[in-house]
């Protein structure tokens, strides 16, 4: 009895005196210090600033990473393998610490000797990537979305459809050739199938599969994700067509700050500024298009080809030379970034210019059908009626035609 | 309207045709992102 007694407080004092040699060889936060009731781990503090996506100092895990100097020497009694435990090992290796660990060895360091492999290994942007998501970006972006359609009915209820004011002359002419109609509809036909598989992949979870269940939700998002990768190149084809043929005629002149001046007469029965083939409304669609429509292709191509195509790391080195952070007050852009970190980003603004680039085409669309009487034919068999000509056109009427658009004085001198 | 639904089939043809191609040229994302060793297929 008394030599397990005795056996038992040597274990005793042994462990206390581990226990204090490896407290002391970690930096103990000193009385007072938010920290020290627990010991140096994170504090309820902490975890509410994590919730809350801020910053938090995170030197509780980032330098416990064990020491090994203060290993009891594995000769000894109780000596161990070594001053690092699993967890303090990983620890280092997150952080990019290893080489303080001495003889530790990580093969995963990569070919060079580099340590950015340990950043794809343990992925700190992957959290924030996947919070952004499901937050922020599928709540604003819905909201722009709502908000645009919002807009649109109390438009619609004050102003109502805009009727051609004249009496239609049942003569038309040629608005749009069959090949200009072609890139249209191939550009139209296919944006249309990209938002709708987009909103349901991105939406899905939240709306869809509560209604209809994982199982009969999983063949709609493959499905889904087929058409969104096919289609993207139709689009493409569609945005080169559109930009080769229109670009010529949405070059802004003078007569776009006339129609802006008036509002383009959207707002007021009767008035019809004048244009020539696109009004200063329709360029704005216009060069929309063609720089969301540019720069949704390409981060949508970074996407599908992963990892092949990275490409912010070298916008923000050129953003960082130009000056840009600094204007708005910011640090210089990473540059170094880990390849999930460079998908991550591509999605984010992949997903960014798609809201706003929906958002303008819900206007688009609403003008060019219920919006406005006529404007559709345009479009659809390319032919227009004379007097819808003339009041929305008359410059371009004048060309094609070489008939007078306006009874009095011309109204572009 | 003929142009339109033409620019509609066209869009099933050239998607088709993408897959078709990308699966052929091995850009597939099973061929791109994984290997025998870790697909049971
Ligand atoms: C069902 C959907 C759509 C309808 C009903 C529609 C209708 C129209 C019409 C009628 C015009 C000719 C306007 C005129 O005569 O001056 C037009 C032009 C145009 N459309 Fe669309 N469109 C649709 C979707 C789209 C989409 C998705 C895009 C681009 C992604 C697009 C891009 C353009 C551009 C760039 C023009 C020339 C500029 C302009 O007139 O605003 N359209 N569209």
């Amino acid at each position: 009895m008394a030599r397990i007694s005795i056996r038992f407080l040597t274990l005793l004092v042994a462990a206390f005196m581990t226990l204090t040699s490896a407290a002391s060889a970690q930096t103990v936060p000193a009385e007072g210090e938010p920290r020290a009731e627990t010991g140096g781990a994170q504090t309820l503090e902490d975890i509410l600033r994590r919730q809350e996506n801020q910053k938090i100092d995170d030197s509780f895990r980032s330098e416990a990473i064990g020491n090994p100097a203060a290993a009891a020497p594995s000769t000894g009694q109780l000596g161990t393998l070594g001053g690092v435990s699993d967890a303090e090992f990983w620890r280092a290796y997150r952080y990019n610490e290893l080489d303080e660990l001495g003889n530790v060895k990580a093969s995963a360091k990569g070919p060079s000797g580099d340590t950015s492999v340990t950043k794809v290994v343990i992925q700190d942007t992957g959290m924030t990537w996947l919070q952004f998501r499901r937050g922020p970006l599928k709540d604003y972006g819905g909201y722009l979305l709502l908000g645009t359609m919002a807009i649109l009915v109390i438009f619609f209820l004050f102003r109502g459809r805009i009727r051609i004011d004249g009496e239609k002359s049942g003569k038309t002419i040629t608005r749009f050739k069959a090949i200009e109609r072609f890139a249209h509809w191939t550009l139209a036909g296919s944006f249309l199938l990209l938002a709708i598989t987009a909103l349901v992949q991105l939406f899905g979870r939240f709306f869809i599969i509560p209604l209809i269940g994982h199982e009969a939700f999983a063949p709609v998002a493959i499905g889904g994700k087929w058409i969104h990768n096919n289609v993207s190149w139709a689009f493409m084809l569609g945005l080169v067509m559109v930009t080769v043929m229109w670009v010529k005629h949405n070059i802004p002149n003078k007569l776009d700050l006339k129609w802006f001046a008036v509002g383009g007469g959207l707002f007021s029965k009767g008035v019809h500024p004048p244009a020539k083939k696109f009004n200063a409304g329709q360029k704005i669609i216009f060069w929309g298009v063609i720089f969301l429509g540019v720069s949704i292709s390409v981060s949508g191509l970074s996407l599908l080809f992963p990892f092949e195509l990275p490409m912010f790391a070298a916008t923000f080195a050129h953003m960082n030379d130009l000056g840009l952070p600094k204007l708005f007050g910011m640090d210089a852009l990473p540059t170094d970034l880990a390849p999930h970190t460079e998908m991550q980003l591509s999605q984010a603004w992949h997903a960014i210019v798609a809201f706003l680039f929906m958002a303008l085409i819900i206007g688009h669309i609403y003008i060019g059908s219920i919006g406005m009487e006529g404007a559709f034919d345009a479009m659809g068999s390319g032919q227009v009626d004379e007097q819808w000509a003339k009041e929305h056109h008359g410059l371009w009427y004048e060309e094609v035609t070489g008939k007078p658009a306006y009874k009095d004085a011309h109204p572009a001198e | 309207m003929k142009a339109m639904f033409i620019a509609f089939v066209g869009i099933f043809v050239i998607a088709i045709a993408a897959d078709q191609i990308l699966h052929r040229a091995g850009f597939a994302i099973d061929e791109v992102t994984s290997a025998p060793s870790v697909r049971l297929d």
